[in-house]
C-alpha cells in the first residue's frame, strides 16, 4: 500500500501529559509526525489534536485506534487529503532596509494573496495562509530579500463531512451525562 | 439538538462523609474503601507520609515489604492474577519508581490490573532535578493504561478513584498515581466516592447483535472451525460460557499461554497450546481450518509466526473487548466487539449443536506424531539425564493438577506450560507478552498471598531466579507458602537452544557458573533439597508438594536439552519442527 498524506483528528480532554501519550504511539512505530496542532474545539472544554502524517492507510487506521484507546481521548479519526479543508499559516520577517525596492515586494505579497502583518522601522512581517507549496512559493520569491526569520504553523483542518467527528463526540457526551 | 453543559468528568456513587485528614491518610483510607487488604511495596523518602499512615491501619491493610520494587510490582501482578482483585504497590520517588517500570510494562502487555502509587518530591521542587526526582509520569506513560500526578491533597480521592476504576474495568491494565510529598502532608476534606465511569472512556463496547449473527452464520456453515482462546476468557470470567459454547459447537480449541487454564487440560476439545513452542496440531492445522474463531486473544507474533503465512485460507472471527486489537495483526472477517462473557452468551444462542469428529481426529493424529517424536521422551526419558518434562509430570501426579503454576521465562516456562495439567482457571501465572526473566519468584509470592488456600508452585530456571532471588527474604518474612522448583541446567537454556539451532552452536555468554543455590535458600531459612538423579526424584517432589510451608527444590536437568516442537522465528506456523 502506498504512503499518502493523512490528517488525523482527535477530540480529547485538556489534560497535562496527553500530548506525550499520543506522540508515544507514533514514536513506538517510528512514524514521523509532520505537524501537530492542538487547540480548543467547537465544544467548550474539549480539545482537538490535528496531526499530519504521510503513511499507508492501513498503518494510519491502526494508529488512530490506538489513539482512541487512550483513556482521555473521546474520539479519533483520519482523513485523506480530499476529505478535508486544510490550511497552514506562515510568517516571514524581513529587514526593512533590505527592501530597497519596496514596490516590488508589495507586488509579490499581493500576487501571493499575502499581507503585511506589521511594518516597523527595523523589520516587516508578512503573513501568508495556504498550503505548504503556496507558503513555500512565497518563501522562494522573498529569499532574495534576505529572510531573517521564517515560521510555518502546523496543519489545521476541518472535514468535508456534514458533521464530522464532532457529532460523535457530542453523542458520547450526551450518553455519559 | 440538546446542549450539554460542561459535564462532570466522572460519575460517582456516594459512600462516605466529609472529614479533615491528611493526603497520606486519605491514600490509605481509599485503599481500604477499594477493598485492598494487602499491598506490596518499599518505603523511601518521598512516600514516607503514606507509610506513616499505614502504621495506623495495620489491622486493615497488610503491607508486604518486598526486597526490590521490581519484586513488589511482580508480586502485585501475581496477586491480581491469582485472585482477580487489583494488585497494589507502593514505592518512593526516583529509583523506587523507576524500579517499578518492568512490572508496569509486564502488566500492560498482559492486561493485569495493578495500581502503583509512587511518592514524588515536593511540588515546589518539581523539574529542579531534586534529590530522588525522576519524571515518573513521563517514564511510565508508555507502559501504563493511565497515569496521573497529584500535587494537591484535594486531588487524591478523585485520582485514586479513577485509578482503581481504570485498572480493573474494560481491558484491565496498570495505572500509576504519583503523589508529591506536600500533597501527602497537606490536608483535605475527605469524602470518598468510587468512580464508575469516565466520560472519555468506553469500558466495553456495546455488543452489536448483527455481528453475532454474522459470526454464528460462519460458524454454522464451517466444516473445519477452530477456536483460539486467550486470557480474555479469564479476565471476563467467561470460563463457563466458553465451555458451553465449545461443547455445543464441538469445535477444537487451542490456548495461548495467557489463556492457559481457562479450560481444563483433559477436556476432549482442548487440543493444546499455540505458538512457537506450542503443540504440533494446533500450529499445523491453523493453516487448514476454514473458520478461525479468536476469543480474547491478540494474535501475538509468538502465536502467529510469520503473518504472511498465517491462516490465509480461513475466515477469521475475532471476539475482543479492545477495538485497537481488531485487524492489528490478522485481518478479520467478522469482528465481535465486547466482553467475552456477553459475546459468548449471545453467540451460543445462535449456533447449532454440532460435532466435528473427523476434524478433531486430525488433531489427535498430530498429537500421536508429537507424542512419538517429542512428548514421550520428554516425560519418560530413556537417557539417564533428567528432563524438565518428567519433573512436571511427577508434579501433576502429586498435586492432581489443582495447584497454581507460576513460571519465569525460558525453557522451563515452555515445558511447564506445555505439560502441566490444569483442573481450574486462574491457575497459570506467567509473563507472556513481555517475557520478563525474574517474574516468577515474586509473582508466586503475590499469588500465594492472593490465594492462600491453594498450593502455589513457582517453576524457575537458574537464569531468571538469580534476577529476583532476593524475594526469598520476603517469602520468609511473610511465611508465604511458595514452593520454588528450580530447574537448573546451568545455562540460559532458551538462548542457548537458539545459539545451537541458529547460531552454529556459538554459546556466547549463556553458560552459567552458578552459586550454591542450596546454601542460598538455607540462608533465607527456607527448607531445601536437591536432586541430581532419577531414583530420588519422586520422593523429593512428594516432600516438596506436601511440605506445609515454603520449600526450595533444585533439580539438575539436562544441560543441553531443547524444547520442541518449535516454529522457528520468521517461519509460518505450518513449518513447525518436531526435531
Amino acid at each position: 500500500m502506498d504512503k499518502q498524506e493523512f490528517t488525523i483528528t482527535a477530540y480529547t480532554e485538556n489534560h497535562v501529559g496527553l500530548l506525550h501519550r499520543i506522540t508515544i504511539i507514533f514514536t513506538k512505530r517510528k512514524i514521523n509526525i509532520e505537524s501537530l496542532t492542538t487547540s480548543e474545539s467547537e465544544r467548550e472544554g474539549i480539545h482537538r489534536f490535528t496531526i499530519a502524517v504521510t503513511e499507508t492507510e492501513e498503518l494510519v487506521q491502526k494508529v488512530v485506534k490506538q489513539i482512541e484507546k487512550q483513556v482521555e481521548v473521546l474520539k479519533a479519526g483520519y482523513y485523506k487529503k480530499k476529505e478535508v479543508v486544510q490550511q497552514e499559516l506562515a510568517l516571514y520577517k524581513l529587514r526593512t532596509d533590505s527592501l530597497t525596492n519596496g514596490l516590488e515586494v508589495e507586488r509579490i505579497v499581493r500576487e501571493h494573496g499575502a499581507r503585511f502583518l506589521t511594518i516597523e522601522k527595523e523589520f516587516v512581517v508578512i503573513e501568508k495562509a495556504g498550503f505548504k507549496r503556496e507558503t513555500k512559493a512565497l518563501f522562494d520569491e522573498l529569499k532574495q530579500y534576505d529572510i531573517v526569520e521564517f515560521v510555518r504553523s502546523g496543519r489545521i483542518a476541518v472535514s468535508r463531512e456534514q458533521y464530522g467527528l464532532g457529532k460523535q463526540v457530542e453523542e458520547l457526551l450526551t450518553v455519559s451525562q | 439538538m440538546g446542549t450539554v453543559e460542561a459535564p462532570e468528568q466522572t460519575s460517582k456513587s456516594k459512600t462516605s462523609n466529609t472529614e479533615r485528614i491528611t493526603g497520606a491518610e486519605a491514600v490509605v483510607r481509599i485503599l481500604i474503601e477499594e477493598g485492598v487488604d494487602l499491598a506490596f511495596g518499599y518505603p523511601g523518602g518521598a512516600i514516607m507520609p503514606v507509610y506513616d499512615s499505614l502504621y495506623d491501619y495495620q489491622e486493615k491493610i497488610h503491607h508486604v515489604l518486598a526486597r526490590h520494587e521490581q519484586g513488589a510490582s511482580h508480586a502485585a501482578q501475581g496477586y491480581a492474577r491469582a485472585c482477580g482483585k487489583v494488585g497494589v504497590c507502593l514505592a518512593t520517588s526516583g529509583p523506587g519508581a523507576t524500579n517499578l517500570i518492568t512490572g508496569l510494562a509486564d502488566a500492560q502487555i498482559d492486561s493485569t490490573p495493578v495500581v502503583c502509587i509512587t511518592g514524588q518530591v515536593a511540588s515546589s521542587l518539581l523539574g529542579s532535578d531534586a534529590f530522588q526526582e525522576t519524571d515518573v509520569i513521563g517514564i511510565s506513560m508508555p507502559v501504563t493504561k493511565w497515569n496521573y500526578q497529584v500535587t494537591r491533597a484535594e486531588e487524591i480521592p478523585d485520582a485514586l478513584a479513577k485509578a482503581f476504576y481504570l485498572a480493573r474495568s474494560g481491558r484491565p491494565g496498570p495505572v500509576l498515581v504519583d503523589i508529591t510529598k506536600d500533597a501527602q502532608f497537606g490536608e483535605l476534606d475527605f469524602d470518598y466516592i468510587k468512580c464508575t465511569s469516565v466520560r472519555s472512556y468506553i469500558e466495553k463496547p456495546k455488543l452489536d447483535l448483527s455481528k453475532i449473527e454474522e459470526a454464528a452464520e460462519l460458524i454454522n456453515n464451517a466444516e473445519r472451525p477452530y477456536i483460539l482462546f486467550g486470557q480474555g476468557v479469564i479476565l471476563a470470567q467467561a470460563e463457563k460460557e466458553f465451555k458451553t459454547f465449545i461443547e455445543k459447537t464441538g469445535i477444537p480449541s487451542a490456548w495461548t499461554i495467557m489463556g492457559l487454564s481457562a479450560l481444563e487440560t483433559d477436556h476432549p476439545l482442548n487440543v493444546g497450546m499455540l505458538g512457537m513452542h506450542g503443540n504440533y496440531g494446533p500450529n499445523l492445522l491453523t493453516n487448514e481450518c476454514d473458520v478461525l474463531i479468536a476469543i480474547g486473544m491478540r494474535f501475538d507474533d509468538r502465536v502467529t509466526g510469520n503473518l504472511s503465512k498465517y491462516a490465509k485460507q480461513a475466515k477469521v472471527i475475532h471476539l475482543e473487548i479492545d477495538p485497537a486489537e481488531i485487524d492489528k495483526n490478522v485481518k478479520t472477517t467478522v469482528a465481535v466487539l465486547g466482553d467475552a462473557k456477553e459475546s459468548l452468551t449471545e453467540l451460543t444462542k445462535l449456533v447449532k449443536p454440532n460435532s466435528h469428529e473427523e476434524w478433531l481426529q486430525r488433531f489427535r493424529d498430530c498429537d500421536k506424531q508429537e507424542w512419538e517424536k517429542v512428548i514421550d521422551e520428554e516425560l519418560h526419558p530413556k537417557s539417564e539425564i533428567l528432563s524438565m518434562g518428567e519433573v512436571i509430570r511427577i508434579i501433576n501426579d502429586k498435586t492432581g493438577g489443582d495447584h497454581i503454576l507460576v513460571t519465569d521465562v525460558g525453557q522451563h516456562q515452555m515445558v511447564a506450560c506445555r505439560y502441566t495439567k490444569f483442573t481450574q482457571s486462574k491457575s497459570n501465572i506467567t509473563s507472556g507478552g513481555l517475557g520478563t526473566m525474574g517474574f516468577g519468584l515474586p509473582a508466586a509470592l503475590g499469588a500465594a498471598l492472593g490465594a492462600p488456600e491453594r498450593t502455589v508452585i513457582a517453576v524457575v530456571g537458574d537464569g531468571g531466579f538469580q534476577m529476583t532471588l532476593q524475594e526469598l527474604a520476603t517469602i520468609y518474612q511473610t511465611k508465604a507458602k511458595v514452593k520454588v522448583l528450580l530447574l537448573n541446567n546451568e545455562f540460559l537454556g532458551m538462548v542457548r537452544q537458539w545459539q545451537q539451532l541458529f547460531f552454529d552452536k556459538r554459546y556466547s555468554s549463556t553458560e552459567m557458573i552458578n552459586p550454591d543455590f542450596q546454601t542460598i535458600a538455607k540462608g533465607f531459612y527456607i527448607p531445601t533439597n536437591k536432586v541430581t538423579e532419577r531414583y530420588n526424584l519422586e520422593a523429593a517432589i512428594e516432600e516438596f508438594v506436601n511440605h506445609d510451608g515454603a520449600y526450595f527444590l533444585e533439580v539438575m536437568v539436562g544441560k543441553e536439552n531443547n524444547v520442541f516442537p518449535m516454529v522457528p522465528s520468521g517461519s509460518g506456523v505450518a513449518e513447525i519442527r518436531l526435531e
